[in-house]
């Protein structure tokens, strides 16, 4: 494996990229004990306001923090602008493929996706079969990972298309740097992100069902206090303006979604839900679910309520699905596609599995439906005993893997033990879809490895967060 | 505004209310326990503490006499109690949590600063002394609570639920402490009981925080029909009957005012206002006291059912 | 032959609900076998009944009835001209390509056991797919006791299987579940069956599989009887397993202490009467 790309100094190391000449500068001015100083600051004021999450598969599920860098993250205005294109162009590819696929279903009749991967994906909901969505948007809200490998080329590592989590963080750790670094702030010129809330709202009332008669009626949708991402559903409706819900508080009465108020029924138009499609009606999907709203999708086939994101996104997340996104974006769009896709075998194929047992120390392995970094090998790091007992699970059922090639992500200074130091970050766009088109608030979240060497950025395995600056030049 | 988050801020507030009660029960019962016989008589204050918290049921199911030990722990910290002292701030915090932005900082600061501190009492008090002090500490919090929910709510239909909680508690509260101990405030009591039930009617008092009260409002010892009055009709008293239902009253015609719309609460709460206001003492006697109590008991639940039916569902 | 169709869901309340929610699929369309002749729908509370197509091509109906109440019920009833078609289903609303119907739902996971029986009868039966469907539902048939004792609507294929008793809804699922795995698409399918003789009370309605054969097309199997369908089955709903076509899903708000009660009654119009119920 290469030496990673680093966003501050690039390449070989000597020469400080542009944008990032003033951070370059002021870390050198700055005393460590300041620095530090920040850092604990930070800390306490995440835990006064509370941003916590639950962390699963730890036998107390405590509530946690995730670890705050204060260093910020800097991508320069031309960078940005490319990234904005790129991501426009694939979630317009994913709206289109998730209508095609529940619609007319021609990329399967083209022979471009086979049949199978979509019929008996466990994410692709048969129920939303030929059912029209408001405007036809199903990915109103989507969060794509991105990663460097160096100064020209990104890549696509994931798309969220369900419920991706996260804009919390990317607004809460803005707030947090204007108030700790203002002089660092003022030898930048920073696009804004805290207009967030607003393109969302206008965003999600853009795309109300067409019998909405006045100004629609939003609301956010949480599975409630228990919930892992409860936070940023809390900070969000606030922020937003809406009523949080949760699924008792509304009811379907004649095709039409309901909240229950001081002032008896008031109806509502757009729910913005934090609810997966499993629980979200129980007279559709899962029978034994308290968190939904019963009757729910025959409103939202009626026409009467909008879903964002839509029923049945999931299939678009799909880590066999996106090894796709390439010929999916061809097909739609007959365009090349701007970003590109982390080279993948999925091991359903005899050939590719073949590949990739051949091959498993070099690789990272990951589960087709697994999320937050559960579930996958990183061959290059892991134990031989690790390896064996991951290709096992592989033979036994190949079908729930796909493999790709070890990347270096690029690193970013960083604040550790030692002082500051390069780590690997990743990027979590947040992109916006209403009537008028793609939205994207400059930056987005920037998820930084802590532990030295390693390239899982995931919170619930010791990942932190940073701020991300674009410069507005 | 949703339905659960008015239900929320409600429950909140009567948790917050009856807690208090809770600890002035507990506080003027370890008054008369502590005097000698010969001036209370030889009944059993703690079990009628008990009776007072209307909790006994559950109380004999786990004990077969009320005594100090047992009927503090029961009412301040048992678990297995839903009405404890402890619940109540639990269930409390519970429903800030859920409505956690529709509370001021402030609020929040104070149920959850009231929730952490909870646990430094552990499983109980080592001493009457600290568990005096535990009590006072349960009536400050309260009174924090109270003060910030006064101090910083929007004038909205949240800070109106939230109003019409605390007193919906204290009015069912008062009149419980009237159902237990109405046959000292008979008017004939003076006579059967003499000087032994001066210090009952000093703690029914001190359980509504009145004994001060009562001497301003009076300025005359204290008479058992008198203590029945101010309990009862004086509007002066912040927990008189006839004080809660003008509270009541104002803050359901609030909320009927805001949205625009009156409905079964309202009508109701009237009624009740306007018969206590047209009540007087003489009068209530003669009908009979408990039988004034118990139906006044058995209309503000019907009242509490008609908050819940009309806003809260 | 035309059959008569009364099918009654009858719910009392200790505690009456402050709404009640529904979603029906009780209403039977048209197909080369079938004929809807009449058909109606009744609600006992006040309410709107909606129609919609389900993407299974299925006619629902929702309702919300506002209480409180204490009883409930919700009567389907009407006539159906059914002819013998050999089992073979032409002309029914497909809203899926036969791929779809290899998908595997929670109900219909086949375990070792029935990966087992499967393939054993694909070893003995050969691999022309009628054969083996036949071989596959006389052969379940044979091995399953099939009654009444009322299971739950949660039993899966393999704990059925495991029992190896179950009512028409467990063989089904079994067969499907089987069917599945030798990779023949296969739905489950809800409706109603007229018996000349029989007149054992029955779990309500009546149920089994339709298995895709190229060349043929859908073709019905009915595990239960050990016959394919024939004009005494009325086609009502399909769907990947028994929660997709299930004839009513419902649920309450507020409310409790519930007891159901379903009566069924399915004869030849003209023709002698027969009663079925459960309580």
């Amino acid at each position: 494996m290469a030496a990673a790309f680093d966003e501050m100094k690039g390449h070989d190391g000597d020469q400080v990229r542009p944008a990032y000449g003033e951070l370059a500068q002021w870390l050198k001015e700055v005393p460590p004990d300041v620095l530090d100083y920040r850092r604990r600051e930070a800390e306490l004021i995440f835990r006064r306001i509370g941003i916590t999450f639950a962390v699963y598969g730890e036998a107390d599920a405590t509530e946690r923090l995730i670890p705050f860098d204060v260093i910020p993250r800097i991508m320069a205005a031309s960078e940005w602008r490319f990234l904005e294109k790129g991501l426009t162009q694939r979630v317009n590819a994913l709206n289109l493929f998730i209508k095609d696929v529940y619609g007319a279903r021609e990329i399967l009749r083209a022979g471009i996706i086979p049949e199978d991967l979509v019929f008996r994906n466990p994410a692709f909901r048969p129920e939303m079969n030929g059912q029209r969505v408001p405007h036809d948007i199903y990915v109103h809200i989507a969060g794509i990972d991105i990663i460097r490998v160096d100064a020209d080329t990104f890549y696509v590592l994931e798309d969220n298309a369900r419920t991706p989590s996260g804009v919390s963080y990317m607004l809460e750790n803005r707030e947090i740097m204007m108030r700790l670094f203002p002089e660092l702030f003022s030898r930048h010129r920073i696009a804004p992100v805290e207009n967030y809330p607003d393109e969302l709202l206008a965003s999600l009332k853009s795309v109300a069902p067409l019998t909405t008669s006045k100004e629609p009626t939003v609301v956010l949708l949480t599975p409630g206090v228990f919930n892992s991402a409860y936070y940023e559903h809390s900070f969000l409706a606030d922020k937003l303006g809406v009523e949080l819900v949760e699924g008792r508080d509304l009811f379907v009465k004649d095709e039409v979604v309901y909240m229950r108020t001081t002032q008896g029924p008031q109806r509502v138009d757009v729910i913005y839900r934090r609810v997966d499609d499993d629980f979200i009606d129980p007279l559709t999907f899962r029978a034994d679910s308290i968190l939904g709203v019963p009757g729910l999708m025959s409103a939202y086939a009626a026409g009467n309520v909008t879903l964002a994101n839509a029923v049945g996104t999931g299939i678009a997340d799909d880590k066999a699905v996106y090894s796709f996104m390439p010929a999916i974006v061809k097909f739609y769009l007959g365009e090349e596609p701007l970003l590109k896709n982390v080279p993948t075998w999925r091991c359903r194929e005899e050939e590719h599995l073949k590949y990739v047992l051949d091959h498993l120390p070099e690789l990272v392995v990951k589960e087709v439906h697994g999320s937050g970094g559960y579930g996958m090998l990183i061959g290059p790091t892991a134990s031989k005993i690790a390896i064996e007992q991951f290709r096992a699970k592989l033979k036994a059922e190949p079908k729930n893997f796909i493999a790709q090639p070890t990347l270096a992500l690029s690193t970013s200074p960083t604040c550790v033990e030692e002082g500051v130091a390069p780590r690997h970050v990743d990027l979590r766009p947040f992109v916006l879809t209403g009537r008028n088109g793609v939205r994207i608030v400059p930056g987005g979240l920037t998820r930084v490895a802590l532990k030295k060497g390693s390239l899982v950025v995931n919170s619930s395995q010791g990942g932190g967060t940073k701020d991300t600056w674009v410069l507005d030049s | 505004m949703l339905s659960r988050t008015a239900d929320n801020l409600y429950w909140l507030s009567r948790y917050v209310e009856r807690a208090e009660y809770l600890a002035r029960i507990l506080d003027a019962t370890q008054r008369l326990s502590a005097l000698p016989l010969a001036y209370v008589g030889a009944s059993n204050e703690w079990e009628s503490a008990v009776l007072t918290a209307g909790c006994a049921t559950g109380f004999f199911k786990l004990y077969d006499e009320a005594n100090e030990e047992n009927v503090t722990d029961y009412l301040a910290f048992s678990t297995a109690n839903s009405s404890s002292i402890r619940s109540c701030f639990e269930a409390a915090r519970h429903n800030a949590r859920a409505v956690r932005t529709a509370l001021t900082m402030e609020m929040w600061d104070s149920i959850n600063g009231t929730w952490l501190e909870l646990k430094r009492y552990g499983n109980g008090p080592t001493s009457r002394e600290e568990f005096s002090r535990f009590l006072r500490w349960v009536q400050e919090s309260s009174l924090r609570f109270d003060g910030s929910a006064y101090r910083t709510m929007l004038r909205s239909d949240a800070y109106w639920f939230s109003r019409l909680g605390v007193y919906m508690e204290r009015a069912d509260n008062t009149a419980r402490i009237l159902d237990v101990k109405y046959h000292l405030l008979l008017p004939d009591n003076e006579r059967v009981g003499g000087p032994l039930d001066y210090f009952q009617w000093a703690a029914i008092l001190r359980s509504v925080s009145a004994l001060t009260a009562y001497h301003w409002v009076y300025r005359d010892s204290l008479k058992p029909w008198l203590v029945a009055d101010l309990l009862i009709l004086k509007d002066e008293l912040p927990r008189s009957l006839s004080s809660c239902y003008e509270a009541i009253v104002r803050n359901l015609d609030q909320i009927a005012g805001a949205y625009g719309r009156q409905g079964a609460a309202q009508r109701q709460a009237r009624g009740m206002r306007t018969r206590l206001q047209n009540s007087k003492m003489d009068g209530i006697f003669q009908r009979g006291l408990h039988e004034f109590i118990s139906e006044f008991i058995t209309e503000n639940n019907r009242l509490g059912g008609a908050i819940t039916e009309q806003f809260l569902l | 032959m035309r059959i008569r169709i009364s099918h009654a869901t009858s719910y009392r309340y200790e505690t009456p609900p402050k709404s009640v929610t529904q979603v029906l699929r009780l209403t039977p369309r048209n197909h080369d076998g079938q004929y809807v002749v009449n058909w109606r729908v009744e609600v006992s509370q006040d309410c709107q009944l909606h129609q919609q197509e389900g993407a299974f091509g299925n006619i629902s109906h929702v309702f919300n009835a506002e209480g409180p109440f204490d009883e409930l019920s919700v009567t389907v009833a009407g006539e159906v001209d059914t002819q013998d078609t050999h089992g073979i289903v032409n002309g029914a609303i497909e809203r899926f390509p036969p791929a779809l119907y290899l998908r595997e739902t929670a109900l219909t996971m086949p375990d070792p056991a029935i990966i087992d029986f499967a393939e054993a009868t694909r070893t003995d039966a050969g691999t022309d797919t009628l054969t083996l469907l036949h071989a596959l539902m006389m052969r379940l048939n044979a091995e399953m006791t099939f009654d009444t004792e009322p299971t739950q609507v949660e039993t899966t294929a393999a704990e059925a299987f495991a029992g190896k008793r179950g009512v028409c809804q467990d063989g089904t699922h079994i067969f499907i579940a089987a069917a599945r795995h030798l990779g023949v698409p296969t739905r489950y399918v809800s409706g109603h069956f007229y018996r000349e003789n029989d007149t054992s009370a029955q779990d309500a309605g009546h149920a089994w599989a339709e298995a895709y054969v190229d060349k043929l097309g859908w073709v019905g199997f009915d595990p239960t009887n050990a016959i394919s369908p024939t004009e005494a089955h009325v086609r009502v709903a399909v769907g990947l397993d028994y929660l997709g076509a299930a004839p009513v899903r419902g649920t309450r708000y507020g409310g409790g202490g519930e007891t159901l009660k379903v009566t069924i009654n399915v004869d030849q119009a003209n023709w002698q009467t027969q009663s079925q119920s459960q309580s």
